[in-house]
């Protein structure tokens, strides 16, 4: 047990959040039966309609597992590539300032123009399929990826910087055995970060590039277009149960490789 | 004790120092450290001692004068024990001979014999955040040990110890000194821990730093305990202090 719990009792658990988790279900139930008293609801059924269409029906439930497979496949090429790419950006930001600036301002480009403005094109360019939805994600993912890694990589300490300095250690080395492993618990925040961004990414991407496989997007489409508010609803959970799956799974890597050592997140 | 009349391990000659901002650090400073000395440097905060041995090592060039090293190889233990965290306390003494491409098996058994020498066997495994204070201290001596430097330079290296610790790591270090015949350059603010562990105690000015005052210790190695309560190392540390106070204008 960790010093909160002990010294809060049932507040430092997972007390709090299951109490607003239970006063948000009953508000749904409160603003259903508000809504709409009747047994099928459209706009807004009964959570436990939802539970009953999602997880009741093995079928159903498949369906948007598959769907969450598809859309995890295309979130995870995406992140690996802005992996790939923002980490090789980001050290050669980090060897000159000159680098540096001359990249950082299209990296806050990437960062600010809006997807939607870009995504036509993307379209256009690259095809409505799978190619598309991946470059979607990775060009939503891409900045917290440098930024962390560029920041972690600047943030070596003077003292261990002068050890290498007083053998003559050549750059590549400086950057393998000093710069690159007191990056990386920053690098890892960026991952996390990027990991839940890719999955919106992926989402995105779908409700524009609907040729191939089936995502969540494009699940979640179809079945607004069908008025199946249920399988909606269920579409929206499994795609936050999946961000927040990609986003722990980058912690727990994170933790593997720097808990030993670096006490943090 | 190594003869005081071979090659000088260190000299500087007429050393000044002013940074690009226009601090001037150091003015016209000259020092020799010779084999088997250990020489102590206290003055007050901000007089340029830390410069003094970032010139000597290197990391730093001064802005006037000459400084001659005799061996090139230098141990550097600075204030806090800089070790990398995410190395664990046999990689961080392998670092430096990592760096001088010793191969594996002779890092290896160095290391094992400087953590031996410290008195840290059985934390080979353990990463810096699990150690207490004084055994970081302990790793980074460890760490500067393996290439056995002809010249040993310490920036306040026990500064942030308590008391007890810092005087069983002066005891070790003695015993250190003794052994391995390194010439000492020993940065503290401690007058009583620069008498009891150095040869000779130089005194330096408020910035911009100059040698003040140049004190032989004249008592035996190995020093004990009983040392710090001689009548004559307390006259000699109060005429250092003395020379302290002078120096401070
Ligand atoms: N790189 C630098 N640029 C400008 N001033 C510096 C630099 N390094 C040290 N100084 C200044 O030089 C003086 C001496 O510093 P330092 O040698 O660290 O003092 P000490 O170790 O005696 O406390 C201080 O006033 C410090 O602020
Ligand atoms: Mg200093």
């Amino acid at each position: 047990m960790s010093k909160t719990s002990l010294r809060y009792g049932w507040l430092g658990t997972g007390g709090p959040p299951a109490l607003v988790f239970l006063t948000f279900v009953g508000a749904w139930y409160g603003y259903s039966a508000l809504v709409g008293p009747t047994e099928r609801n459209i706009s807004s059924p009964y959570p436990h309609a939802v539970v009953q269409t999602v997880f009741g029906d093995l079928s159903n439930l498949t369906e948007l597992l598959k769907a969450t497979w598809v859309t995890t496949k295309v979130a995870g090429v995406g992140l690996v590539i802005a992996m790939a790419v923002g980490i090789l950006f980001a050290v050669l930001m980090s060897q000159a300032k000159w680098i540096e600036r001359s990249f950082y301002p299209y990296a806050v480009l990437l960062q600010t123009v809006p997807i939607l403005a870009l995504v036509p094109l993307i379209g256009l360019r690259w095809g409505f399929g799978f190619k598309s939805r991946v470059i979607v994600c990775v060009i939503i993912s891409l900045f917290p990826i440098i930024t962390n890694t560029l920041f972690g990589l600047k943030s070596t300490e003077r003292g261990h910087g002068d050890l290498f300095l007083l053998h003559n250690a050549p750059r590549l080395t400086r950057l393998r055995k000093l710069h690159f492993p007191a990056a990386l618990p920053a690098m890892f925040t960026g991952f996390r970060i990027s990991a839940g961004l890719s999955v919106i990414g992926a989402i995105v991407g779908d409700f524009f590039f609907g040729r191939g496989q089936k995502g969540l997007g494009i699940k979640i489409r179809d079945y607004t277009n069908f008025l199946e508010t249920e399988m909606l609803i269920g579409g929206i959970i499994l795609s936050a149960l999946l961000g927040i799956a990609m986003f722990q799974v980058f912690g727990f890597i994170g933790r593997v490789i720097t808990g030993a050592w670096h006490d943090g997140a | 004790m190594t003869s005081l009349t071979s090659a000088p391990a260190l000299t500087f000659d007429k050393v000044s120092m002013v940074f690009p901002d226009g601090t001037k650090a150091l003015d016209e400073v000259s020092l020799t450290v010779r084999p088997g000395e250990f020489v102590s440097i206290v003055g007050p905060s901000g007089c340029g001692k830390s410069t003094v041995l970032r010139i000597a090592s290197g990391l730093l060039s001064p802005s006037e004068g000459q400084v001659e090293l005799d061996d090139q190889n230098i141990g550097y233990v600075f204030q806090d024990a800089t070790l990398l965290p995410w190395r664990s306390v046999q990689k961080n003494i392998e670092l430096f001979m990592e760096l001088e491409g010793v191969d594996k098996q002779a890092r290896r058994e160095n290391a094992a014999a400087a953590i031996e020498l410290v008195g840290l066997s059985g934390f080979e495994k353990h990463h810096p955040i699990r150690l207490s204070g004084g055994m970081k201290m302990r790793v980074s001596l460890a760490r500067s040990l393996t290439l056995h430097p002809g010249l040993f330079l310490f920036d306040e290296p026990f500064g942030a110890l308590d008391e007890i610790t810092r005087e069983r790591l002066n005891d070790e270090l003695i015993a250190l000194f003794l052994r391995e015949r390194f010439g000492g350059l020993f940065i503290t603010h401690s007058i009583s821990e620069a008498t009891f562990l150095s040869t000779r105690v130089l005194v330096m000015s408020d910035r911009p730093g100059r040698i003040v005052g140049d004190f032989e210790i004249p008592f035996e190695y190995p020093r004990s305990e009983e040392l710090r309560y001689d009548p004559l190392f307390a006259e000699l540390s109060g005429t250092i202090s003395q020379a302290l106070r002078d120096g401070h204008s």
